[in-house]
């Protein structure tokens, strides 16, 4: 139990994917204009990383590492090389249905995510959490928590950073480090606080 | 016409740099910085990717139907992806350790999908072959950049090849560690960025909201 939640906490804080791996930083850095529309993504990139990485465990194992395929008898296959197109397929395809079951059960939660749910396909964060979960091989219970922890993350980072950006609108700015310039570097001090929970955990 | 190639090429490099400019591939770039064989890599399978996609995209422009493009492009590009990991897996182990999932993920780097959407969906084959090369060695450029500032600044050596010695060594060279942590990378660019509109005064962003007129306002 001690180990998922140390696990939990060095996923949302210290592997912050956008912060300390730079994942998803396009988005990041693109919708973070206003802090409601982050917070939209934010909520997107939780949901689908907290669905995708756990299911993306189970095919995995089931049947794309060396060996998985054993329980159809065909044991000496190894099909890890297909890692890649399989799981944007299903990151793709669980998106789609993500999208028709929030639709119909929870409208209020879409319209929260608005455009931004389609567009979490080719989320760098989303493939990254899959490929981060087979090479540090996590155990499914591994995965749902990296999965959730992961995106929760970023979620946390986009909207802290949004926030600031707001702030900044009033700032005088030295004229060429104007939008883009000034982004990367508040991104960077922001690193750097996500990097004083290194003593954590 | 020779010319228009040539632009094709070189526009990306610093007036539409993909990184710089578009906000483009930042996602997967930044990671693979901390010292430059790494980022030479990197840089050469994106180019590579960009290349090969791109005019395989321009091949099947016109057979492509719009509804399902997005699909057949993630396809193509992930197909040629594969190809590019297995390979490094098979002729330079070690480094492929080093670049982790990064590989995988130009899946998911916006130039690739970006350049095929915005530039190979509309264009002949031998222009966007080019224009995929062009983009590739304008991501290839700031990603060397920051690479070998990091790996000097923050091991003393470039291309793991030691320059300055450092003072665990007896030299007089205190390597900086902050440049092996992921903060240093957003600043370069930052920097690079403001380098770069320094240079090129018409990519300046204007901001959304001008102060209220004071002194400033009045004095001109």
């Amino acid at each position: 139990m001690n180990a998922l939640f140390d696990l939990l906490l060095r996923s949302v804080f210290l592997d912050n994917l956008a912060l300390s791996f730079f994942l998803g930083m396009c988005t990041f850095l693109a919708v973070s204009k206003r802090v409601d529309t982050a917070f939209g993504v934010g909520l997107a990139v939780l949901v689908v990383q907290t669905v995708t990485v756990p299911v993306n465990n189970l095919i995995y194992t089931w049947l794309l590492a060396p060996g998985a395929l054993a329980w159809a008898g065909l044991g000496d296959i190894d099909l890890s090389f297909l890692r890649l197109i399989a799981f944007i397929g299903i990151i793709a395809a669980m998106v789609q249905v993500l999208e028709m079951t929030l639709e119909f059960h929870i409208p209020k939660l879409y319209r929260a995510m608005g455009i931004f749910l389609p567009l979490i396909t080719v989320n760098c964060a989303i493939l990254g959490g899959s490929l981060f979960m087979v090479e540090r091989s996590y155990s499914f219970v591994e995965s749902l928590v990296f999965g959730f922890g992961s995106g929760l993350g970023w979620a946390l980072a986009i909207v802290m950073f949004a926030a600031i950006r707001d702030r900044l609108k009033y700032a005088d700015i030295p004229h060429g480090l104007q939008g883009l310039g000034i982004n990367f570097v508040i991104a960077g001090l922001m690193s750097f606080g996500f990097l004083a929970f290194a003593g954590m955990g | 016409m020779q010319n228009n190639y040539w632009k094709t090429l070189t526009r990306p490099l610093l007036d539409e740099n993909p990184m710089t400019l578009q906000i483009l591939g930042i996602c997967s770039a930044l990671a693979v910085t901390t010292s430059l064989d790494t980022a030479l890599v990197m840089s050469l399978v994106v180019i590579c990717v960009l290349a090969l996609s791109n005019s395989a995209i321009s091949l099947i422009r016109h057979q492509l139907p719009r509804s399902v493009r997005i699909i057949v492009q993630i396809t193509i590009i992930a197909s040629l992806v594969i190809i590019v990991d297995q390979l490094l897996k098979a002729y330079a182990f070690e480094l492929s350790k080093r670049l982790s999932v990064f590989v995988g993920l130009i899946i998911t780097n916006c130039i690739v999908l970006g350049r095929a959407e915005g530039f190979a969906m509309r264009n002949g084959v031998w222009a966007s072959a080019l224009d995929g090369i062009g983009n590739g060695m304008g991501y290839a450029l700031i990603l060397i950049i920051v690479g070998a500032i990091r790996e000097f600044f923050g091991k003393g050596s470039l291309l793991n090849v030691q320059i300055l010695i450092p003072t665990s060594q007896g030299g007089s060279f205190e390597p900086l560690h902050l440049m092996l942590l992921p903060p240093s990378a957003f600043f370069i660019i930052g920097g690079i960025i403001w380098f770069i509109r320094r240079k090129r005064p018409e990519q300046v962003e204007h901001p959304e909201f001008t102060l209220s007129p004071g002194e400033d306002a009045v004095t001109k």
